[in-house]
């Protein structure tokens, strides 16, 4: 299955966020976006998933999703939307109690994708215990139980530090390697780009036209062995971005 | 109450700096203290104390005449008005005639306020419609209508029941809808980007985020409906706290009074007690 922006556009009032971004996110591909921040990232995130209408344009699923996949386009958020009075377990059943898994079989789910993320001992715990690092890991969880066709990660590890975000790349390349899941991935952190994006595709400031799109053909798992060419990447794509960003940074908003 | 830990600390930097300050002659000095206090606590025992306390004094004070037994009974006569009550058996019948009053009006309005509260919330029609009449009926003291209820429901229970119902209905509508807007959003939008039900996002995620907002809302309606069941007690009623005191107020019964109104503390302590032990229950994830 492939999912595909077909020439959007869309504003708010009177200001243009996104304008005629076309993309596809193919089978087990991870596809980066970033951009300078206000630039309409979160906005093509929800767009893409349908929780919102492009003013013009399109969001497209060519092919058939695969059949045995509960919800085919399945957000992580970058602050976690755990429910609080749900422990690990329930929030990860939260999503499967709709989609009418038998009991045994969601039990079986959700013993798999906590040992994938490397939670299991975490079954029983409270959202309040948990790190921010161990939060993302339960919302991964969530994503994974629901067997997505494409993930849609919006800035997934911004609100995390900087030590727990590097642990969680690796996590996300090794499940990579295990499930091969393709995905969305929104970040305004090149390095995250540069380590985990098939592709990356960088927009300019708002209104957000993309600006440069960038194939990484290293291998996930072995871009850690060569820290020259991605280093030399991150550095192009920010030579790039920096106006964008700076110019970005300069300017008024109304809109929170 | 954090003045013992403000003092403990002080001493262990006095210690600890203590060498420094003798080898440079007083050039050495701590930095000076500023923080500790403003945290909250626990303290069990001090509230009985002070009830206890007060009431010796109280007592000592009737005793010795410096109270005058006109303008306060002493507590003695107090407890025996309440022993008398026990005696004769007539407690039962008073609690139980409010205990039911209060029963009924306040499950019946909570139930009614917590429906009506979450269509304000959820469906904007009915809180175009509805929220600007419970904002103007909410402040109107409900005993003002008594007399309506009374042609309404009758003398009897029912425009009792209705007070009370009254009373506990616009706070919880106004707590259960306020509960509800303030539910993370973004939860809301997660259950819909997994595709959960209408039904579902409202059972699972908006009215468990609502909860600890409508149980401190049970909290105040819980008195409101205690002050209400006693003003209504005291129009045509034979048995209830509220009757009990009218009677005794008439008499001029000031033992009796008083034993009355220590009924309705402890109604009202049972009522909190009863609340805290639903909450400590019900969000026992918040703790
Ligand atoms: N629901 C909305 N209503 C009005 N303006 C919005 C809304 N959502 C986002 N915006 C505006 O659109 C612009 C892009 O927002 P967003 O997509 O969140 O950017 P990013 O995620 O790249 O930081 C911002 O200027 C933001 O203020
Ligand atoms: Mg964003």
């Amino acid at each position: 299955m492939e999912l595909i922006l077909d020439h959007v556009s869309h504003s708010y009032g009177d200001v243009e966020v996104l304008s005629d971004i076309s993309l596809s996110v193919g089978s087990g591909e991870i596809v980066c976006i970033v951009g300078p921040s206000g630039c309409g990232k979160s906005t093509l995130l929800r767009i893409l998933g349908g929780l919102e209408k492009p003013d013009h344009g399109a969001a497209l699923i060519a092919g058939e999703p695969p059949s045995d996949s509960l919800n085919p386009l399945t957000y992580v958020f970058q602050d976690f939307a755990l429910l609080p009075w749900r422990t690990v377990e329930g929030n990860i059943s939260l999503v499967l109690e709709d989609h009418s898994v038998r009991k045994d079989k969601a039990r079986a789910i959700i013993t798999d994708v906590l040992a994938r993320t490397k939670l299991s001992e975490f079954a029983n715990a409270w959202p309040r215990q948990l790190s921010g690092g161990m939060k993302q890991r339960v919302a991964i969880a969530r994503a994974l139980s629901v067997n997505p066709a494409v993930m849609l990660m919006d800035e997934p590890l911004s609100a995390l530090d900087s030590q727990t975000r590097e642990l969680l790349m690796d996590d996300l390349i090794e499940l990579w390697g295990q499930v091969g899941f393709s995905a969305c991935y929104i970040t305004h952190n090149l390095a995250e780009a540069v380590r985990l994006g098939h592709r990356i595709v960088m927009l300019s400031r708002r209104p957000g036209k993309i600006r440069e799109i960038v194939d990484i053909d290293i291998p996930l798992s072995e871009r850690i062995n060569h820290p020259a060419e991605t280093s030399a990447i991150q550095r192009r794509l920010w030579e790039a971005m920096r106006d964008e960003a700076r110019a970005a940074d300069r300017e008024l908003s109304d809109v929170a | 109450m954090s003045l013992d830990a403000t003092n403990e600390i002080e001493t262990r930097t006095r210690r600890n700096t203590s060498d420094l300050q003798q080898s440079r002659k007083g050039l050495v000095k701590p930095v000076p203290f500023r923080g500790g206090g403003f945290v909250h606590t626990r303290h069990r025992l001090i509230a009985p104390l002070l009830f206890v306390v007060l009431v010796i004094l109280w007592e000592v004070g009737s005793q010795t005449g410096f109270i005058s037994n006109i303008a306060l009974p002493a507590p003695s006569e107090a407890a025996g008005a309440m022993s008398d009550l026990f005696e004769t058996g007539m407690i039962w019948k008073h609690l139980s005639a409010s205990l039911y009053r209060l029963v009924i009006g306040w499950s019946l309005g909570s139930l009614i306020g917590v429906f009506v509260g979450l269509a304000i919330a959820l469906f904007s029609l009915v809180r175009a419609g509805v929220s600007p009449f419970i904002s103007a009926l909410f402040p109107i003291p409900k005993i003002a209508l008594l007399p309506l209820f009374i042609i309404w429901f009758g003398i009897g229970e029912g425009s009792k029941v209705a007070t009370i119902l009254f009373g506990v209905f616009f706070p919880t509508v106004i707590a259960t809808y306020g509960g509800v807007d303030n539910v993370d959003r973004n939860l809301i939008r997660m259950g819909q980007s997994f595709g959960l039900s209408w039904m579902s996002i409202v059972r699972k995620i908006i009215i468990p985020g609502a909860l600890p907002a409508i149980l401190s809302g049970f909290r105040i309606s819980a008195s409101i409906a205690i002050i209400l069941l006693v003003a209504a007690e005291m129009i045509g009623a034979e048995y209830g706290i509220g009757a009990y005191i009218l009677m005794a107020g008439a008499l001029f019964a000031t033992d009796q009074l008083i034993a009355g109104v220590a009924m309705l503390s402890v109604l009202g302590l049972t009522v909190g007690w009863l609340i805290s032990r639903a909450e400590r229950l019900l969000l026992s994830w918040r703790a």
